[in-house]
């Protein structure tokens, strides 16, 4: 499939940027559209519940969330001095790199129905869930009826983390 | 008509390049924020593109509608940020 190499040219040079670029706002912004290609590669896989989340976070609530941060910080601190690059990243990464695809050469072809991914448990969620859940999304009655203690915990983490950042950032009293 | 999709995925994704090459060397804050939105209205309609070729339209086109209005709200930010400050700068 050659469509998606120069969407993950596309990832692979935001990225970049986004670490190489010398101001913070410039490193927010190329962020964003660093988002927008990642959510890009997860549509064309087929993860449009995943690219949607990944385009309302990544490139939409990030970002908001980060020009907030720069806000509230002061004109010194937004200029990045970075420290020389050290011998041994320069040698490791690469090899870092090396073992991780050699790792990735044992995973099964995307799209493949013989992988473990598609024969173990998803054919009991596909051929079940209309029955069992009355939920015409498969993905919704994975996450809200099966996994559902799951997805409940990830709530209260998310709303202990809400209620923290809303206690640090109160203005006034001390 | 795939091959005509693929290369219109192709050529949006080319234009996307050209706007990186701004966001990335871009001397000011304001070339790198026209880039951005340069960049958010390609991919926009890069995702109806995937969805007619997928052949799932109406769904690519929440995903590309929920883009656009975040994007709004993205750039309203990256303004009101330009606004109190950052335009002297650079």
């Amino acid at each position: 499939m050659t469509i998606e190499i120069p969407l993950l040219i596309l990832l692979v040079m935001t990225a970049a940027g986004a670490i190489l670029v010398k101001d913070l706002i410039s490193a927010v912004l190329i962020l964003g559209s660093y988002s927008f290609a990642l959510a890009l590669v997860w549509a064309l896989l087929g993860a449009v519940d995943v690219a949607f989340v990944e385009a309302v976070v990544g490139a939409g609530l990030a970002t908001v969330f980060f020009l907030l941060t720069l806000f509230r910080t002061t004109e010194k601190d937004t200029v990045i001095r970075r420290p020389p690059v050290p011998w041994a990243a320069i040698l490791g990464l690469p090899l870092l790199g090396m073992l991780l695809l050699y790792g990735a050469g044992d995973l099964p072809v995307f799209g493949d129905p013989t992988s473990p991914a598609s024969t173990h448990i998803s054919p009991v969620y596909l051929e079940n869930s209309v029955d069992q859940t009355r939920t015409p999304n498969v993905v919704t009655a994975v996450l809200m009826d099966y996994r559902s203690f799951d997805t409940f915990i990830e709530t209260i983490v998310i709303f202990t983390a809400g209620i923290a950042c809303a206690l640090i950032l109160r203005k006034g009293d001390k | 008509m795939n091959s005509f999709l693929v290369f219109v995925l192709f050529t949006l994704t080319a234009l996307m390049l050209v706007y990186l090459y701004r966001v990335v060397r871009g001397p000011s804050v304001f070339d790198r924020v026209l880039g951005l939105n340069g960049i958010s209205t390609k991919a926009i309609v890069l995702l109806v593109v995937l969805g007619s070729m997928f052949e799932r339209v109406d769904m690519f086109v929440d995903i590309s509608t929920g883009y656009a209005l975040l994007n709004l709200v993205g750039a309203l930010a990256i303004a009101k940020f330009l606004e109190e400050r950052g335009a002297a700068r650079e």
